[in-house]
Formats: structure tokens, sequence, C-alpha cells
């Protein structure tokens, strides 16, 4: 992996010749694996990554149906904070958003992680008791935040509307100083490029049509490009993971719907955070290139499209412009979906299926991108040694039978 | 020419030329004529650097003259109206007038001389994803290096105040929906019409006519422009035919679901605009037939991005359209004949042609001779490969495409032609797949997905009468479908037009030098051929990775100059044919739309709606704090002159236990069920047992979700045999019903059952309080309110102080209590006669603060407040309502293992060891005070109150294992410890004698 720094630009930049090698190379699959990743978004990446850097096991495929970061990854928000109610969530979130701190670094890719904040604003008194409780625990969790009255949020953003006279006056916030937005595209390509350096295998285009078992366990995957053997194949293509784990026979407890976001014209600086709202569903930020970044609510009809209705989009913005009335005359550039898998409780199902090696990583609703790195660490524990690490323990399959839900409606930033 | 406008031509164009606008650019005034855009008028003063671009900080001038604009950006305002700013406005599709101020979104101090403009010279090191690779050290230096490259990123600027329009919805039905109003979508509207079908013509433009506005061509042996005027006279005529002029369908959705941006006012002076700005149409049609033409390309060569080089079609629109000389002595380079119409345009309108340069060995057509006899020099088999020229173009080379015999043009307008691209863009949002075509060397659209059609130039037909002639075929076979009768072949106008021979694609022009860093593929986004070449060499394949990476296409044009281009050349690098590549994902909208616009009337007051109780002017004349709940505002509390919310709500507590407490109920969830099933329905909907209850009495009923945990609650009388009325919380009310809803309709269907909510059809008026009997018996004389003839959790129905009533006796604050339901338009009637009473039997109205202490005194709970979807009735200590009977929804999930766990969190009180502590709500609970983090939680506190009939404060929580322990501490904000009792709780009246009194 030839490293990327600034000299390293500037001699590219100097001399002629050949210059910067691809990212990761494109391999055609071999026959058989140790570890077969399905899914190339980022969780799938960071698995690879991490089953390869922290587990020593390199010889690791990631298969993905389109391009690697082309689903939820490529297709979300960017928001990254912990500031979840229950101890497990929390602790599961906070990993990630650690290793978000030092991604950058750790893969020699700028990720563009940005904690720049993330307000949670209330809009009534039952809200904000929600959200003092939810502050509270993180507290005691050790994680950072703290609540913000009206007025101290109305001096931090001058431009939110705050006026007792809107049909939802905001009352107050809880706020994350170290929670922020990172580049969607960035987590994917320098989680792949590192994989890559260990000597993953990522192979595009290779879509998976079948799951293969023997004697209850699972023996390799059918593919576009052939049959691949593996002794564990973890299924981490949100959207579409029940879909997947049906080939094995394993049903989830999963609804799929569209999740739609959509982005402005790039403007210079004018909102240096992020800012959610759940009363209201719309969730805001800028990007690094001017863009204000809008999240809807989801699209209540189940559906695999990778489009929504515009009855949403319009929500949405009514959302914003009620929240920030300064933006009434900016202008939508582009609006899109992705596809999320809901779980009961808006949590994860991270673990070992009912099918001997055969893992998912699904079930991460509206937030999951936050989790990616810390996604990845778990789960590839979870592959490497056969038993789940600490924090993802509280998150299996079983869950749903045993009744220990984990339920973060309330939190996961989107009514579901 | 005229001095102030030195580039207007003598004559032509669809200007107003007696209407002189007076507008502003950068500071500096400016003239221009009614009908002019910003940029023609911009144009017309010989302003050619409007803008510096993104990343390198090049000047740029204008590339198009509509909605396909990279370079023109401004952030425009109008002088004298606040809040007037649009952030990032194309100047072409800006129509002027006065008072207009503009400002170019780059360039500073001063758009010839911007500093940043020195960054081009840095462009080895600016590549494409160059940031990616750097600006990781120091760690912690992020921040500032964000902050620096959030200052350089970013065009427009953000309005300062709020937007002082308003914006409008309209839903619309139609037959036929025609988008575009050009050849093709005039003949397809006349047509459609003539069968009958209603018919909505979307066009973005002021008037009709499309491309024929900027081109001079016949029709039928007359000006095209005729033939225009006709057809829009006569769609006038048609009674059942709507034509939206300004309005842009920007997004085609499933279903036949058109959304169109219809721009009102912006194109008045500020005092004549009335009513909204802009208007979203929601357009449901039957078919839909796009005609929505086609945009032309660039050329991808070394420094093609200087101002003076523009698109060949926008030189003659500004030629034709506007009679604006794009330039004095122009090349015109192309690979196709259409730039050849536009050199014979621009010689016509006395604009020097120095060359027409073609990449095609035998060029032309039939109008290479028209080019002769006007004159025009020809260069053949020829490419243009570099310009000069420091703020504007000044000279050009060309050379032969092996590279040999290169010469230099002098000119300063280079217009350029690379072929045309259909407009595919709501033909790929409704689900098509464009496909390549090589010998168009363009993406045609694939086959309808939904009821679409295309016509004209938006599907690849180029020549004038074939766009008419389809346009004419497409609106006939579209009403035909739509149940119309067929009018036969419609005869279309011919063209003397000469045939026009297909492109030369031509993507890449070689350069003269080794490196060429200055070919640009996506002007807005600085995105070159070069950076196209690295992306492809650092492994990224997919089109969809290479946009990313490049920024190809994620400009405010969306790419529509670039992004063919760009798949083409990145195809090239890789080895494979631009149908392999294939586009990326055409997401709406196609031209930006105004949030506000999408908000609509959705804002203020009107954002959700408001809903308010039959009493509500009432509470608002007593001087009542309201609480929003749901989509309701409910009073909080009832302060009188001076008096703290403490105050008043310890004044409303006592005297609801002492005397009578008035309370308005209306907003709680009213559900009427009716139907032979309906106790059926109601055991499997609740916990408990409905089949047993009695006529005329009434139950409290929990729901529980499929995971058993409790969702809503309630109390349900039984009116009927078959009949109930049932009531939910306030906040679940509209939830609950769709609950109802879908098990009957989805898991149930055999069940005879019907819900109407009648929620807005009672007002109900509680009254609690030792003489509430006394209160409503001096009101309700034909119903025996005695103890024993009217019991607790029983109904009755009669006529309270004349207007007809059921009466519920039952009890929220554990006081003997009444709640009187009157039909809503009685609800103040009645509250008026209660009213009167004060003085007799000491009346305090009380809000739902009070509401929330007597309750909490009693330990009844508040779904939502003690339950957060993780409890479950046993945890709430309400195991007799669960029926062992009978199956019930979320029955099977309390017998999982988790929910038997005997340290789950459970319902109690808690009594703060400092009786005047009031907890706050959302404390977290702990075993220990002093521990190191994290601190192991036990629970957290739901509900707490100063109580005055306790004289303490009290709360409610829940506290894993329940009453099995008997202190814990709560961990406050400000780091404090405060110890707390674990109690039962019910904290007053545990025997409900009072309520049953």
């Amino acid at each position: 992996m030839k490293r990327y720094s600034v000299f390293a630009l500037a001699r590219n930049a100097l001399r002629f010749g050949p210059g910067w090698p691809a990212l990761w190379r494109s391999p055609d699959p071999k026959a058989s694996y140790d570890a077969v990743i399905v899914g190339g978004g980022g969780h799938g990446l960071a698995t690879a990554c991490y089953l390869a850097s922290e587990h020593g096991i390199t010889n690791v495929a990631v298969l993905e149906k389109g391009w690697i970061g082309g689903g939820n990854t490529g297709r979300n928000t960017t928001i990254v904070r912990s500031n979840y109610l229950w101890d497990d969530a929390a602790a599961l979130y906070e990993k990630s958003l650690q290793l978000f701190e030092g991604l950058s670094q750790a893969l020699n890719f700028n990720v563009m992680f940005s904690q720049r904040g993330v307000f949670n604003l209330g809009h009534s008194v039952h809200e904000m008791r929600d959200i003092a409780r939810r502050v509270n625990a993180n507290r005691l969790n050790g994680i950072d935040g703290r609540l913000v009255g009206a007025d101290e949020l109305a001096r931090l953003l001058p431009i939110l509307n705050v006026s007792a006279r809107g049909r939802y006056p905001v009352l107050g916030a809880s706020f994350q100083p170290r929670g922020g937005v990172a580049r969607h595209d960035a987590v994917a390509w320098g989680l792949a490029r590192a994989a890559d350096a260990r000597g993953v295998d990522i192979i595009q285009n290779c879509e998976v049509t079948g799951i293969r078992r023997e004697r209850g366990r699972v023996a390799g995957v059918e593919t576009t490009r052939g049959y691949i053997r593996a002794r564990k194949v973890g299924l981490v293509a949100a959207g579409h993971s029940s879909v997947l784990a049906s080939m094995a026979d394993v049903r989830l407890p999963i609804e799929s719907h569209p999740l739609q976001a959509l982005v402005s014209e790039p403007m210079k600086p004018v909102l240096d955070t992020v800012v959610m709202s759940n009363a209201v569903h719309a969730y805001i930020s800028q990007s690094d290139k001017g863009e204000l970044v809008v999240g809807a609510g989801i699209d209540s009809w189940n559906g695999y499209g990778q489009r929504g209705s515009f009855g949403t989009v319009e929500g949405a913005l009514a959302a914003i412009v009620e929240m920030f009335p300064i933006f009434s005359r900016v202008r939508m550039l582009r609006h899109w979906a992705g596809i999320v898998d809901t779980t009961p409780d808006a949590c994860p199902i991270i673990g070992e299926t009912p099918v001997r090696g055969l893992f998912v990583n699904c079930g991460w609703g509206t937030g999951g991108f936050k989790a990616t790195p810390g996604s990845g660490w778990v789960l590839a524990h979870t592959m490497a040694t056969g038993e789940p690490h600490p924090l993802n323990a509280p998150f299996a399959l079983n869950r749903f039978v045993t009744g220990r839900l984990v339920d973060e409606h309330g939190a996961a930033g989107v009514a579901h | 020419m005229s001095i102030s406008q030195p580039f207007r031509l003598v004559g032509g164009g669809r200007i107003d030329r007696r209407r002189r606008v007076d507008f502003r650019f950068n500071g500096l005034r400016f003239e221009g004529y009614r009908g002019d855009t910003l940029a023609s008028a911009l144009l017309a003063n010989g302003v050619r650097t409007v803008g510096r671009s993104i990343k390198y900080h090049r000047p740029r001038g204008f590339v198009g003259s509509g909605a396909e604009e990279p370079n023109g950006i401004f952030t425009v305002r109008h002088t004298g109206v606040e809040g007037s700013t649009i952030p990032h406005a194309p100047g072409t599709v800006v129509e002027l007038v006065e008072g207009l101020e503009a400002h170019a979104v780059n360039g500073w101090p001063s758009l010839r001389f911007d500093f940043a403009g020195g960054l081009q010279w840095l462009g080895g090191m600016l590549s494409a994803g160059f940031y990616y690779k750097t600006f990781m050290w120091p760690r912690a230096a992020w921040h500032w290096y964000e902050w620096a490259i959030r200052r350089m990123a970013g065009n427009g600027r953000a309005p300062d105040g709020p937007d002082p329009d308003r914006y409008d919805k309209r839903n619309a039905f139609c037959d036929v929906l025609v988008v575009g109003g050009g050849p093709a979508g005039l003949a397809a509207s006349l047509a459609a019409a003539r069968a009958g079908a209603r018919v909505i013509l979307a066009d973005d433009q002021p008037e009709l006519g499309g491309s024929l506005l900027g081109a001079r061509r016949q029709l039928g042996g007359k000006p095209a422009f005729a033939w225009v005027a006709n057809c829009a006279a006569a769609l006038a005529d048609e009674p059942e035919v709507t034509v939206l002029s300004r309005t842009t369908a920007f997004g085609f959705y499933d279903h036949g679901f058109v959304a169109a941006l219809e721009r009102c006012t912006d194109h008045l002076p500020p005092p004549r605009r009335r009513g909204p700005r802009e208007r979203v149409w929601r357009i449901r049609a039957r078919r839909v037939v796009l005609a929505a033409g086609a945009t032309e390309r660039p050329l991808v060569f070394e420094n093609n991005d200087r101002p003076g080089i523009m698109l060949a079609g926008a030189a003659a629109a500004y030629v034709n359209r506007y009679g604006v000389a794009p330039g004095r002595r122009a090349v015109v380079f192309t690979n196709n004949d259409s730039a050849w119409r536009a050199a014979l345009d621009l010689v016509e309108a006395k604009i020097e042609v120095a060359a027409i340069v073609d990449v095609r060995p035998e060029p032309g057509g039939a109008l290479a001779a028209r080019a002769e006899a006007a004159g025009i020099p020809v260069l053949a088999g020829h490419a243009v490969v570099d310009t000069q020229g420091r703020n504007a173009l000044r000279r050009v080379r060309a050379a032969r495409l092996d590279g040999s015999g290169a010469r230099n043009l002098d000119c300063d307008l280079l217009a350029v032609s690379g072929g045309w691209n259909p407009n595919l863009h709501l033909h790929a949002q409704s689900g098509g797949r464009p496909r390549f075509d090589e010998t168009r060397g363009c993406f045609l659209p694939g086959p309808p997905v939904q009821a679409e059609t295309g016509a004209g130039a938006c599907r690849g037909t180029f020549r004038l009468d074939a766009c008419v002639r389809e346009g004419a075929q497409a609106g006939r076979e579209a009403a035909l479908a739509a149940g119309f009768r067929d009018v036969g072949v419609i005869s279309a106008p011919s063209t003397d037009e000469e045939g026009t021979t297909d492109p030369d694609p031509a993507w890449a022009v070689h350069s003269r030098r080794p490196r060429p860093r200055r070919a640009f593929v996506d002007f807005q986004n600085d995105a070159t051929a070069a950076d196209l070449a690295l992306a492809v060499r650092e492994g990224f394949e997919s089109i969809e990775h290479i946009k990313r990476y490049t920024l190809l296409g994620f400009g405010t044009d969306q790419g529509k100059t670039g992004n063919v281009n760009g798949m083409a050349l990145a195809a090239g690098a890789l080895g494979r044919s631009p149908a392999q590549v294939g586009t990326t994902t055409f997401r709406p909208p196609y031209t930006p739309v105004t949030f506000g616009a999408a908000a609509g009337l959705a804002t203020g007051e009107l954002h959700d709606p408001l809903r308010v109780t039959p009493m509500h002017e009432w509470h608002e004349a007593q001087g009542a704090v309201f609480e929003p709940v749901g989509q309701w505002l409910r009073p909080w509390y009832f302060p009188k002159p001076g008096e703290e919310m403490r105050a008043a709500v310890a004044r409303e507590c006592l005297a609801a236990r002492e005397g009578v407490g008035l309370f308005d109920a209306s907003t709680l969830g009213k559900i009427d069920l009716q139907g032979p099933d309906a106790a059926v329905f109601l055991d499997r909907i609740y916990t408990n047992d409905w089949s047993s209850l009695a006529i005329g009495r009434c139950r409290y009923g929990l729901m529980l979700g499929e995971d058993g945990m409790v969702m809503d609650d309630g109390v349900t009388a039984r009116l009927g045999e078959h009949h109930y009325l049932m009531t939910t919380t306030t906040g679940g009310a509209a939830h609950v019903l769709g609950w109802l809803e879908r098990w009957r309709q989805t898991e149930w269907p055999e069940l005879r059952v019907r819900f109407t909510s009648v929620t807005d059809q009672w007002a109900t008026i509680g009254v609690a309080g030792p003489r509430s009997r006394d209160l409503v018996a001096s009101l309700c004389e034909e119903i025996d309110l005695g103890p024993e003839s009217f019991r607790f959790m029983e109904f009755r129905e009669g006529v309270f102080a004349g207007v007809p009533c059921r009466i519920f006796r039952i009890s929220f604050t554990g006081e003997l209590s009444f709640e009187i339901n009157v039909p809503a338009d009685y609800g103040r009637y009645a509250w008026d006669r209660i009213v009167e009473r004060t003085e007799e039997f000491s009346i305090t109205p009380y809000g739902t603060e009070t509401m929330h202490v007597l309750r909490a005194e009693k330990g009844f709970i508040v779904v939502g407040q003690e339950t957060d979807g993780s409890v479950t009735p046993v945890d709430l200590g309400m195991e007799w309502i669960l029926s062992k009977k009978k199956d019930f929804i979320g029955r099977r999930s309390l017998a999982r293992s988790d929910c038997r766990r005997p340290d789950r969190r459970r319902l109690v009180g808690l009594a703060a060891a400092d009786p005047n502590e009031v907890l706050p709500e959302g404390a977290q609970l702990v075993d220990e005070p002093f521990t190191f983090l994290p601190v192991p939680m036990v629970g957290y506190v739901t509900s707490s109150y100063w109580s005055p009939n306790l004289g303490r404060s009290i709360a409610l929580a829940l506290v894993a294992g329940g009453r099995d322990r008997s202190r814990v501490f709560a961990a406050l904000e400000d780091g404090r410890f405060v110890p707390v009792d674990v109690v039962s709780p019910v904290f007053l009246d545990p025997r409900g004698e009072r309520q049953r009194g």
C-alpha cells in the first residue's frame, strides 16, 4: 500500500509517470476462502478489515452485488454519535465513535470525521423528559453529553427558530460534542484499501444467489461468478438482509423500508453542527462541500425499490423550514433513498444464526453508518472466535426469543 | 448598438426593447430589456467573466443558455426586498426584472483578480480525491483544515433572514401530461386535446416554443414561430387543456405521479407580485408524454473553459432569442451538423465566423454549401487543441487530428458542439433504463416502465419535422390509451431543412501537451479528463464510483453538460464502450426545487394541524397556560393573576380533593366500535376479558404490542349488545385506530366489526371531588346518581343541562368523579352551565399538570411516561389485568424468559429522604453514590411532583427488582446523589374508597 501524505501528493504532482496505484485490486474470486463477507458496504468492509488486522484471518473475500459502498453506506446522512439510551446500545455505538476518532490515521485515508457536535431537539415537556433521561444515562455511562436549554440553543444556533410561536416550539436539546459527521464514501474506500492491503479480496459485481449448507452448517455461497466455498459466511447486506438469510432458511424479524435523504445546492458555511429532531422528523447538517444534507423519516410502506415518495420529502423540508426559516429559499438539489432493515426494538442483530458458521449483521435501521467500524469490530471478533464480543452479545438473534429487547426507538433518531 | 449594451444586436430577439430594465452585478449598474435573462443582459453589456470555478478559481463565463448552465451561478436578490436572497441561481434562467442584484459566488477580492486563482498552478496536487490523501496529520488538526476547506467550498450564500414569500401546492389530475412545450410537446398536446383528453402541458420557459425560441427555423414554408403561435392559440381555445408556463416537471414518481414547480412571481417587479412565489403541482396523470428536448454537450480539450467558449446552440440562442452578440469574431468547433446552423445564424447577425472546425473529414452535409456561400472557412478533420486568453478567450489553436498543421485563430467566441444528449431524467426517474446508441452517439430512453412515451429530441429525434410528427403521434396514442377516441394521423408541417448527419462522437480531443490538466469535463466541479483517468487508474471501475471520486455531475447542474462526456471518457480509460459503463442514476429533481415550495403551506402554525377542544376559548379567557400534547393544545394550569405555576397547581390539586375540580378531557381519543364481533375483537386487542362486560358498564383496558409491551390504555364502555365506545390516550388515538384497522383488515378479516373515530364529535367534561355528585345532580335530573344506583365504572345516557349526554362514572384522580360527554357543539354550553355553579359547589378548573399530580398520588400510570415500549403489565404491577382464559396480542411474548426475570424494572413509588426535594423527571437511579464511570443504573424517575395533598414530594419510578430495593440514589445532573426510599406507588387512599364513595 502506497502511503498517502501531503509529501506523497507533492512528489506525485511533480513526477511524470504512472502515479497513484489502485486503491484495491479487482481479483477474480478464488474457489475457497476462510471467510466470506456478503455485502461490500462499510460494515462488511470493516468486518473484513478487522478480521485481517485484529485476528490475522486474511484469506477473506468481500462479495458485492454492485459497487462497494453503493448501498446505505453511500446514501446516508453521515451522522456519527453515541448518545443512546440503554447501556448495551450506548457501549456499542461508543466503541464505534472511538474507532471513528482514529480511523483516518488507522486507514491512512482521510475519512474527514468532523466532531462538530450533535443536537437532538426536544419540542414538548414529554420529549424533554425523555431527553433528560437519556443525557443522564449517557453521563453515567461515561459518554459526553449535556442538556441545553432553549436560551442557550438560541445563542449557539442563532439561525434555529426557537420562538414560542412555532407549531412545535423548541424547548431544549441534548448535545453530544464528540458527535459529528464523516465522509461516507471515504469510509468505504479507506476500509476497502486497508483490507485489500492485508490480502482481502474485494470482488464487485458478484451477487450471492444461494447459500449452501452441509449438515446444519454453512458450506459456501453460490454467486453470479460461481460457487465459493467458505466455512464462515457473514451476511452484511443492509436492505436485503432478510432476503439473503432466507436463502439459508433463516427468518429474520426485519421489515425493510425506504429511507430518504436530500441535499441542497452548496453554500458557504452557515451551519456548523448537526441538528436532529424526532418530533418533526428531520435532521440536517452541512457537508464540507457546502450542501445542506437533510434526512427524512422512513417511508411507511415496506419495499426494496431504492426510491421513496415525494410526500416524505415534502414533510422533511417542511420540518427543516420550520426549524430554520432562513433555509426557505435554499433549493433542493437531489433526493434519493436507501433501504433500511428495521427490527422490532430499533437495535441491530449481530451474531451467529441457527446455521453454524453463518453470521448476520443487520437491522441497523436508520442509524447504521455511525456504527460502521464498531460493527465490523464486533462481527470480526464473533466470526474469528465463534463467540460474540461482549459488546454485541446483547444483540444476538435469540433476544427475540427470550424477549431481552433493547428498545432504542427514542434514541434512534428517526421514528420507525 | 446602444452604448450601454455594446453587444446588443440592432434587431431581432424576443425581447421588448421599449422596456429597459436596470439591474446590478457585483455592485455595478447595468441595463437590459424585458425578456432578457440575467445571462443575456450581462453578455449584451460585454460582461464575459461571471464567476470563478470552485476548485481552481479559474475565470468562467456562460456555457449554456438554460437550465444546463454549469458556470454562471449567482446569488441574487431584489433591491429593497428583505430576505429575497436566492443563494444559487443560474443566470441563464433568471428573468431580468427591475432592481435585480446579482453577485458572483466566488472570486476575492474581485472576479478579475482572485487570490485563490493561484490554486490552478497547484493543479497537480489538487487532483481528484486529493483530500482523502492528506490533512491527516496531526490528528487534531482536521478541525482547522476543515475550517479552511469549508470556506473555500460552497458557492452561494444562505439568505440571512426569513423568507418574505409564501408558497402553494396544487393537486391535479389529467389524462395526458405533456412535459415540454417545444415542437414535439406542442404537437402532442394538440393531438391529445383534439381527442377530448384533459391535458396538462408543463413547460419551463416563459413562452411556448422550446428549442424554436432560440433558433431560426422554417416549418411548412414559414418561420417556425408562426406555427408555434398557431399551436399556442389552438391550445388556449381547448377547454380541457391547462398550459403551465414557467413550470418545470422535476420528478417522475410511481404510479404516474409527476411533481412540477411553477415559478409564479420571480419574473415580475416586486411591486407587481401577488400571491405565492412558487407552486408545486402534484400531478397524477393517466399517460405522460415526455417531450423534454435535448441538451447540447461540449467537447473536451485543453483550456476548454475560458469565458467566451460556449455551446453552439447557446450562442445561437443569444443571437436569435435575445438579440445579443455573444462575441464579435467566432470560431465554431463541432463534430455534428447542428453547430453549422449556429454558424450560419451568427453570420446572419453580422458576427464574423473565422472558421468552422469540424473533426469529421467530410462534414456539414447539405449545410456545407450554405456555409461556403456565406464565406465561412472550414477546417475539416481538425480539432481545437488549446485556447488562450487570460480573463476571456482571445485565440484558439486548431490542428489536424494527428496534431499536424496547427494554426492559431483569433476569436473572442468559440461555439462548441459535441452533439446532443436527450433529456432522459424523467424517463429514468420513472424506472426506465437508458441505453447507449452508437450511431447517434448518445443515450436514448429504454423501454418505458410506466405509462409514458417519449417524443422528439428527448428520444433522439433531432429533425424538426420529425419531432412534430412524433409529438402528434405520441399525443394521439396517449389519448387513445387513456380511453379517448382515435383522432387519426395528424398531418404535420414539413421543413425545408437539410438532412442531418450523425455526429462523430470525438469524446476526447488529443492535446499537444503531454499531461493535459485543464481539459474540463464538469465545469462546475472542475473535474478534468485527467481526473477521470486518475480515478480509473486508482481502481474505480463503476461509473458511480468515478462520479463520487471526481465529483463528475455532482454540481447544481447535475452534470447536464458534462456527464455523458465523462462517462464516455471513463469508458475509454476502462477500455469499454459507453454502453457497458452506462449512466449514473438520474435523481430528482431535474432542476433544483426551493425548500419553501416543497414545504408549501405546512410551515408556521400550519406545520401540523392544531387541535383544540370546544371549550378552548373559555380556557384562553381564563388565562390558562397551554401544553401541546400530540396535535392538541391542552390547558396545562390556570394561574390566578400573579400566581406561579407551583402555587397554581397546588391550589388546583387541593380543590379537586375538597370541592369540585373541573377538567376538560375532550382530547382523549374516542373510537366507536360496532358489530356482532366487537366483543371478540376487544378480547384479542385488550389483555382482559370483554365478553363478560354487561351493557351499561365500563372497564379499564391495556393494549399491548406484539412484543408484550404496554402500548396504550383507556376505559371502554359497552353501550349496547354490539356497540362499544373505546377511549385511548390523547397522543395515541390515531395510532390505536390504525392498529385496530390493521388487525381487522390484515389478520382477522372474518370479524364483523367497524371502527369510527368520534374524538371530535364529543366534548368530555370531567368533574372530580367530594361534591361532584351534587353538582352533576343539579344539572341532570333524570339520571339517578345515587351511589347504589349509579355505581363506579358504569355509564348512563340521558340529558345534562338540557342537552343529550353520556355520563361515565370513572376516575383518573382517585376521587368520586364523573366524565360527562356531550355532543361537541354543546360542549361549551354544558361547560358554561357548570361554571355558573362555581360559587355554589366551589368549582376549580384544573389543567393537565394537576391531573398528573392527582393520578400520581394514586399511582396511576400514564402510557408514554411510566412506559417506554419496554414495560410489561407485570412490570407495572398489573398482573390482575392479564386474562388467563383467552389469547390476546402480546400474550405469547409475555411468556418469554426475559419477561419473567425477577430483576426486571418495576413500577415503584419514590419518597426522597428530604420531603421538599422534588426529583427531576428522567433522573437515573443508582445503588451506590460516588462510584467510578460507568455507573450501573438500576432505574429512573418517570414522574415526579410536589403533592400538596400529602405535603411532600412524590415520584414514580421504574426500578430493577421493584420493591426488593428499599433505598436508591437519584443521580442529578449537578452531580449530587440524592437518597430516596422505594415505597408503594399508591400514595393516597390505597383502598380506593374515595372514588367508590
